[in-house]
């Protein structure tokens, strides 16, 4: 056992100096880092270790698509769908379109007209189909010949349309976000209907909720005038007075027409206000709305609520306008946000949150700094004190365990979490434990009376196989704690798992090189052990 | 220089003989857990129940709980918790889940800043959502549940399977006192307690295994000896490894739990609480057991009924095979299934 091969040892001191290397750039400060940083190319930048949202604050928010909402729409779709069909072969019904939860029925009396309209709605399901891409069909036809057709969204359409919704949400969110002008990010789709946005060393979690949590969609319609059919018009609330407003349901322009959106100020007043500009055809449907209707209230509605609705004085043909509503130059910022990012295709909840303030971050990673030095202190002067020499030994191996761990999880680009730092404290503790079994065993093999040399090479040997099992089973619960946890949780089963890993190359061989290089130097004549 | 020795030299202590003392109180203990958590229910945190945690920090001073208190009571949030935490300034307000959804639960924490704002800095926010909290209990248990099956299927394939079976008993054993615990002193239970208990799963295996690993190898080793008699002898011989590696992780435990701050805190006194557990089972509940299940050593009686009587004679077999020590060539050739140890 004493003898080791050459290339063995240039290979664990490469490792070693190559972990030392790629962790020492995470132990500058950050302005040195910098320093440093600023002189090499991009490619040579050191990567320094990731910290978790626990550690250098930030906000993890869990989005979920509003799947009533999605339905709700779907639905509303619908009826118009069917009310344009059963109006282009001139069916008559009887009773009206009776709107449900999930879609719409109606009553045709007359088989013919029966026969007549249900290609097209089997053509209507089709179209759905082809625009969601689902395989099995969006909408359930169901005819149950006395008359009555009912046609609803199937479970499969409404998982498709969250589906659609969420990727085209990612989209919009990661514009929204950019705007606020933080770095780095993270929006991940999450399932089918979820999305986790994890924004780094935020200073106002609040906005980025408000931004998230809003559709904003926008759009231009026309105050409803006295004796207007009340079939056309809607009540909807008011975000500056109490009370609804009623409006044509008529949509005029739309926000999608939109090209740019940028805050500033009222000219005569100094209120912040909201000014937008519209593309070509926005700006033609706007300026023909204004000029047919001089004298009448224009609603600016946001996510179903009337925002203003100023008086149209002069006909708008220059495409471009502004909306005021008694903002605060926060809510003027955050809606020109919005409405540059795009709306929302679907309502999105906040279902869950977790915002870490920086203050609190820093107190946390001083902490877990505090705690490991003071764990690997303890441990190392227990090792030294009931092992002696091979106690050292055991010790440069811990050290440059811990440094192996920090290098992996640095090069894995995995993230440091609190959790995590429990975990290598922990692994401190149980790295030890290999050395422990292949001291004890070499410990009794020299009270049993074997040699020196033979006790050493028992003491690994038996130990070795020991060692293997009990980390599998360790490693084992490592593992199935990184797919099954989150967030943090799975930060400390990578750190438990590295540090599992390392174990096995630093407490065994690393250990047994120490002891072979010191054994042909000192030569002893009984283990001091 | 004199070195530390926390276990002494060459212990006999008749560990089998405890399994008389030892199964009752597990399973007294066992039973206690299991009505504790039954009926005094477990501080669950809000990854499990929702609801919201709003960690503050006075802007100046210290922080007021009872005025916190009162602001709190006027919001009308249901039930809140408010409590000192940490150090002098800070404090924690938490409410339960709000009728009316996520989208009631996110307006309610905005109420709670408002409200604070002018003397308080917001340190941490987390709210969790119903659905989010269900599936969160889902995931740990399964998690829990799926560990132990995949180890046991290790040990089955890497030893006899009674070892894998004791393994598995012993390491439920301190999962249930473990749970009971949490229950019994009330810590917080959240991810990070699926966390703990996972690695305590993974520690008391570690332990066990050990064990095992030397039963094993000594019962190739002592053919003609008692399964109770080799039981004792390999908890003995492997017994200093057992004290030194449960102090050294106790000891980095304890300097988490001293330093680690407040929210790794019911973490690491779980961890404690769960070393303890672990290395009591693996000598008192996990050995025993294989004499239960019947295991034998090749050509020895039954073990179990004579283990007493014979504790006095280890000393002969022993000391019979120890001038021989580089013979594991017949003892592997007999190893059966098992697979050979590396020696």
């Amino acid at each position: 056992m004493l003898r080791f091969a050459t290339w063995k040892i240039v290979a664990i001191l490469g490792m070693t100096f190559a972990a030392i290397l790629v962790v020492a750039p995470s132990l500058l400060s950050p302005s040195s880092y910098e320093a440093l940083a600023s002189k090499l190319p991009d490619w040579a930048r050191p990567p320094t270790i990731v910290l978790g949202l626990d550690l250098q604050g930030g906000s993890n928010v869990m989005l979920e698509v509003d799947k009533p909402s999605v339905l709700h729409t779907l639905a509303m779709n619908l009826r118009d769908d069917a009310r344009r069909i059963l109006r282009e072969e001139k069916v008559a019904i009887t009773g009206g379109i009776g709107q449900q939860a999930r879609g719409v029925q109606f009553r045709v009396p007359d088989a013919a007209d029966r026969a007549k309209i249900m290609p097209k709605l089997k053509a209507l399901a089709q179209s759905y189909s082809n625009r969601l891409g689902a395989g099995a069909p969006p909408l359930d036809i169901e005819d149950s010949g006395d008359g009555l057709i009912r046609v609803t969204v199937t479970d499969t359409g409404l998982t498709e349309k969250v589906r659609r919704a969420v990727d085209q949400s990612i989209e919009v969110i990661r514009r929204r976000i950019d705007q606020l002008g933080t770095r780095e990010p993270s929006i991940q789709r999450q399932g089918d209907d979820r999305i986790v946005v994890q924004v780094p060393g935020l200073q106002d979690p609040e906005q980025l909720k408000t931004i998230l949590g809003q559709t904003a969609k926008l759009e231009f319609r026309l105050v409803s005038e006295p004796g207007e059919n009340p079939a056309d018009v809607e009540e909807l609330e008011q975000t500056e007075q109490a009370g609804k407003i009623g409006v044509e349901k008529q949509v005029m322009v739309q926000g999608e027409d939109l090209t740019d959106a940028q805050p500033g100020f009222d000219q005569r007043g100094g209120e912040p206000v909201v000014n937008f500009r519209f593309n070509i055809k926005g700006a033609q449907k706007f300026g023909e709305v204004t000029s047919k209707n001089v004298g009448r209230l224009f609603a600016i509605v946001l996510d179903n609520k009337v925002i203003s609705a100023p008086r149209i004085l002069t006909p708008i043909t220059g495409g471009s306008g502004q909306i005021s509503g008694h903002f605060t130059v926060e809510q003027a910022n955050n809606l020109s946000i919005l409405l540059r990012a795009g709306a929302l295709p679907a309502k999105l909840n906040i279902v869950e949150e977790r915002t870490v303030g920086p203050g609190l971050g820093q107190d946390s990673i001083d902490a877990g700094k505090r705690a490991a030095y003071v764990g690997a202190g303890l441990v190392v002067v227990y090792m030294l004190i009931t092992y002696g020499v091979f106690g050292v030994f055991a010790n440069l191996a811990l050290f440059v365990h811990i440094a192996i761990i920090f290098a992996g999880l640095i090069l894995l680009g995995s993230t440091l979490t609190l959790p995590g730092i429990a975990g290598i404290v922990l692994t401190i503790g149980m790295a030890v434990d290999s050395n422990v079994l292949i001291y004890e065993r070499i410990r009794e093999e020299q009270h049993a009376g074997r040699s020196i040399l033979a006790s050493l090479d028992a003491g690994f040997n038996r130990a070795f196989a020991t060692i293997v099992d009990s980390n599998v089973t360790m490693f084992v619960a490592a593992a199935i704690l990184y797919f099954l946890g989150s967030g943090p949780v799975r930060g400390f089963a990578v750190s438990l798992a590295l540090g599992i890993l390392t174990t096995i190359v630093t407490a065994v061989t690393m250990t047994r090189m120490m002891i072979a290089v010191w054994y042909h130097r000192a030569r002893p004549t009984r283990l001091p052990i | 220089m004199k070195l530390l020795r926390l276990a002494p030299e060459n212990t006999k202590f008749p560990f089998m003989r405890f399994r008389r003392v030892s199964y009752p109180m597990s399973a007294a203990l066992s039973i206690m857990a299991v009505l504790l958590f039954v009926f005094v229910h477990m501080n669950f945190g809000i990854d499990f129940a929702g609801g919201t945690v709003i960690e503050l920090r006075a802007k100046g001073g210290s922080a007021e709980v009872g005025t916190l208190r009162a602001i709190a009571e006027k919001l009308s949030l249901g039930d809140v918790e408010v409590q000192a935490f940490g150090s002098q300034a800070d404090a924690t307000l938490r409410f339960g889940l709000q009728p009316g959804g996520d989208v009631a639960q996110q307006a309610a924490v905005e109420r709670v800043r408002n409200a604070v704002e002018n003397d308080y800095d917001v340190r941490r926010v987390e709210v969790v959502g119903p659905r989010v909290s269900g599936e969160l209990v889902q995931s740990g248990t399964l998690g829990v549940v799926l560990s132990i099956i995949a180890v046991l299927g290790y040990l089955w394939f890497r030893f006899e399977w009674q070892f894998a079976i004791s393994a598995v008993i012993a390491t439920m054993h301190d999962l249930l006192l473990t749970v009971g615990f949490f229950a019994l002193t009330q810590l917080e239970f959240n991810t990070t307690s699926i966390a703990a208990i996972l690695t305590i799963v993974g520690y008391s295996l570690n332990e066990t295994v050990v064990v095992l690993d030397r039963i094993r190898e000594m019962m190739r080793k002592y053919k003609k000896m008692s399964t109770a008699q080799i039981i004792d002898m390999s908890i003995n011989a492997v017994l200093p490894r057992t004290i030194m590696t449960a102090t050294t992780v106790f000891l980095a435990l304890l300097s988490l739990a001293i330093f680690g701050g407040q929210v790794i805190r019911s973490f690491s006194f779980a961890m404690i609480w769960g070393i303890v557990v672990a290395t009591y089972s693996s000598v008192f509940i996990c050995s025993p057991m294989l004499i239960y299940l019947g295991l034998r050593n090749e050509d020895g009686e039954r073990a179990g009924a004579s283990a007493e009587e014979e504790a006095e004679k280890i000393e002969k077999p022993k000391k019979a095979a120890a001038p021989a020590p580089a013979k594991p060539g017949p003892a592997r050739a007999s190893g059966k299934k098992t697979k050979p140890s590396t020696a």
